[in-house]
Formats: structure tokens, sequence, C-alpha cells
């Protein structure tokens, strides 16, 4: 059988031909408006730019401050709700608890958690935290599940086998929560990210992606904001298949 | 050891599956023989901590090993990964390696469960119950999907690995009864 491309896999010309629809109206509003170049600036531009700054030091200082704050909330978000996701699927109660919570972080606006969180945190804490805020829901919610997929003879196997729990954690319950982590680390990094640049932008914690786009908004540099951006949209691609590649390392060690 | 089991009694739904089924198995084989829904696999579940009986009662602190009536082994480890799933590092890796071989699951290792036929799981899952500490076995159908020979080879495998233990061995085969002790339950 022909393997048929995925639903959602991005093509090469479907890519140029928005590059060049870019192109086109970058022209179009530069032709039509004394200052047309600065309402929309052209992907070459763009990627010039984005060429010089990667040339300084500034740049990566921003870069490696944004992946501080925002990768580092995305692995305390991880912890924590892998963490809670145990202990709810032991206690009932705790699930129970923390239902309306997960359901409120799902519905509530992000900005409205990083203007209310800005009142509480300082400003390089706040990427951090809400990183850490919209990772929570997905991973909680797909642990919580992967648990329950556990498959409940294998679980009643080493129950009369008196396997202790250790080894029922690697052998039953980490194959059947593995699939779900995946699907949902997959889902959250992209949602870390947005709303982690989103902090920065409000917050505006020193030497941050964040800020340059601030400053890019502010002075009206759209070379500037756009190559940010794509600065921001290859952090996450690029974290999310580094985190999935090392999620199926080691369930490929683990022989799954 | 001796099981002793006396009046237990079980119902699901307001059907009576057991009903005050009473007796006590000695060391050595006790085959248990009933139709089909009689209530045989819910005796061993029961017996084995994974029911409680609406009444009766039976000797509790055992320690089982079990074949189940599905294999019930994990699908992406190979035999001895299975075994030492169990086992930990109670395991003898060369006692297995003989038991294994024996069962001829000897030139397996590497090989994921899930690459194995009907009769190499249900071999693995036999091996498995007999390898770990236990005071009683129950063996329910274990010798599903195996040929003749095997079968045979199984059969006498467990008399062999389980002296003094008292082995509740749930078939519908009547040659399985040879040299065994019978306990038939009735069709409540």
């Amino acid at each position: 059988m022909k393997n048929r491309p995925a639903q959602n896999s991005i093509s090469p010309w479907a890519v140029a031909f928005w590059l060049l629809v870019w192109q086109g109206a970058s022209m179009l509003f530069a032709a039509l408006w004394p200052n047309g170049h600065l309402l929309l600036a052209s992907p070459v531009s763009a990627a010039l730019r984005l060429g010089e700054l990667a040339c300084t030091a500034a740049f990566w200082r921003a870069v490696g401050g944004s992946i501080a704050h925002i990768f580092g909330g995305f692995l305390l978000g991880c912890v924590l709700a892998a963490a809670l996701a145990v202990l709810s699927a032991r206690w009932r109660l705790v699930r129970e608890l923390l239902a309306p919570l997960t359901a409120a972080v799902k519905a509530v606006p992000v900005v409205s958690f990083i203007i209310l969180a800005l009142v509480w945190l300082d400003s390089r804490s706040l990427p951090l935290f809400i990183s850490a805020l919209m990772v929570f829901p997905p991973v909680y919610l797909n642990v919580l599940a992967g648990i329950a997929a556990a498959d409940q003879k294998l679980l009643e196997m080493a129950n009369v086998f008196r396997v202790p729990l250790g080894r029922r954690l690697t052998g039953i319950y980490l194959p059947a929560v593995l699939p779900y982590f995946r699907s949902a680390v997959s889902l959250a990094l992209g949602l870390c990210w947005k709303a982690g640049a989103a902090a920065e932008v409000i917050g505006l914690p020193a030497g941050t992606i964040g800020e340059r786009l601030y400053t890019a908004k502010v002075y009206f540099q759209t070379p500037d904001l756009f190559a940010w951006t794509a600065v921001v949209v290859a952090m996450s691609v690029l974290f999310e298949k580094l985190f999935l590649a090392l999620v199926d390392a080691l369930a490929g060690k683990a022989g799954l | 050891m001796e099981l002793h089991v006396e009046n237990l009694c079980k119902s699901y739904n307001g059907r009576l599956v057991l009903e005050n089924v009473t007796f006590t198995a000695g060391p050595g084989v006790t085959c248990v023989m009933a139709p089909s829904g009689a209530g045989k696999t819910t005796l061993l579940r029961i017996l084995m901590g994974l029911e409680r009986p609406d009444s009766g009662s039976f000797t509790g602190n055992v320690r089982w090993a079990a074949v189940f009536q599905e294999d019930r082994l994990l699908e992406h480890l190979d035999a001895m990964e299975n075994l030492r799933f169990v086992l930990g590092s109670a395991l003898d890796e060369s006692a297995a390696n003989v038991l294994l071989t024996e069962l001829g699951l000897g030139d397996t290792a590497g090989k994921p469960v899930r690459e194995f036929s009907g009769g190499m799981k249900r071999r693995l899952a036999l091996a498995r119950a007999l390898l770990a500490p236990s005071d009683a076995l129950a063996l329910d159908e274990p010798f599903t999907g195996l040929d003749e020979e095997n079968r045979a080879w199984c059969q006498a495998l467990i008399r062999r690995m389980a002296p003094g233990k008292p082995v509740l061995l749930v078939t519908h085969d009547p040659a399985d009864v040879r040299d065994a002790a019978l306990l038939r339950l009735p069709m409540s």
C-alpha cells in the first residue's frame, strides 16, 4: 500500500506559495503608500534582519533568556501535572478537587492570567508561571487518562504475584501512559511558547524575545517583528521535535 | 499445605454462580471441572483475593501463583524480562533458562512476547507460575492452545515442579484428571 501524506502535513510548494503572496502584498503596500514597507515588511527583509540579529550576542542572550523561562515553565508544569495526575488516579477526592481548576485554566483567556499574575509576580517569573499553567491541563488530563487506560488484567496479575509498586510502574503504567504523555507534550509545547511569549511581551522581562517583540512594535520595526516571531515559531518546533525524540528514545529503550 | 473452602457463595446481579462450595485441596493437583459458566474462574478469583464472596470462608493469606484464562504477559518484553517482572531479584536466570528450554522457549531471547504464537505465550505463562515463589497454584485452563505433545509435557512439569503445593487446575478435558483429585462444581 502506498504511504499517503498525513492530513496536516505541510508541502514545500504551499509554503513557497504563501511566501510569494506575502512578498507580493508587501510590494503592493510599498507601492501604494509612502511608508508602506513599514506596514508589512517583506519576507526577504525579515530574513535579512534575522540574519543580522543572529550575528549579535544580544540575540542569543534573548533566545537563551526566553528558553530558560518558557522551557523551564514547561518542565515545571509537566512535573507538577504528572505528579498530581498520579495522586488523582489514586484518590478520587484529589481528582474532584482539581477538576474545576483544570476546567478554569482551559476556559479562562491566557491574557487574564497574565495580567493577574503580573500583580503577584515579578516580570521574570511571569513567563515561567504562565508556561507552567498552559502545560498543566493537557499533561494532567492525558496522564490521568493514560493511568486509567492501564491494563486492569495485568494489574490483577501483578497483584496476585505480589509484584512491587516500582516494577508495576515501569512494566504496566509507563507503557500505558507514554502515548498519552507524548500527545500531551506535542500540544503543550506549542501552547507554552505562544503563551510564554505573550507573557514576556506584557511583563517585559529584560533580555527576552518578548521584550524584543515589544521594542519592535514601539519603534515600528516590522522586519524585526517578523524576525523575532520566526524565532518563537522555530523554538517551538525545535523543542517539540527534541522533546518528542527524547520521549521516543526512552520508549524505545523500554522496548515499547 | 491444605486449602479449605467452606460454603462459598457468590452471585452476580441476583444470579447465583457459586452455591455452598465446600472442599479441601491437599498437596498435588486438584482438577476443577464444571460446565461453562458454572463459576470455575470465579472460584479461583475469590481464592486469589481478586473478588469477595457473598458468604463462606476459605484459607486466607496464601501466596498464589497463577495461569489466568488469558496469558496476561507484558507484550513488549521478552520471555526472561516477563519472568524478571514477576520475580525481580529472586529470579534464578539459569533455572529459568532450563525451564524455558524445556518448554521450547529457549531461543526467544530479545524477542518481544507480542511476536509469540498463542501456544508459546501459554507456555511462558505456565513457566512464570511455576517459577514464582508460591504456596499454591491456580491454573485456569493452562493447556489451551497446546498440542498433545506440549500438553503432556506441561502436565508432567506441573507435577514435577509443584510438589507439596495445592494446585487447582481448571479444565474441560477429562484426560487431565488422571492421577489427580477431582472437584466438580455443580451448575447453580
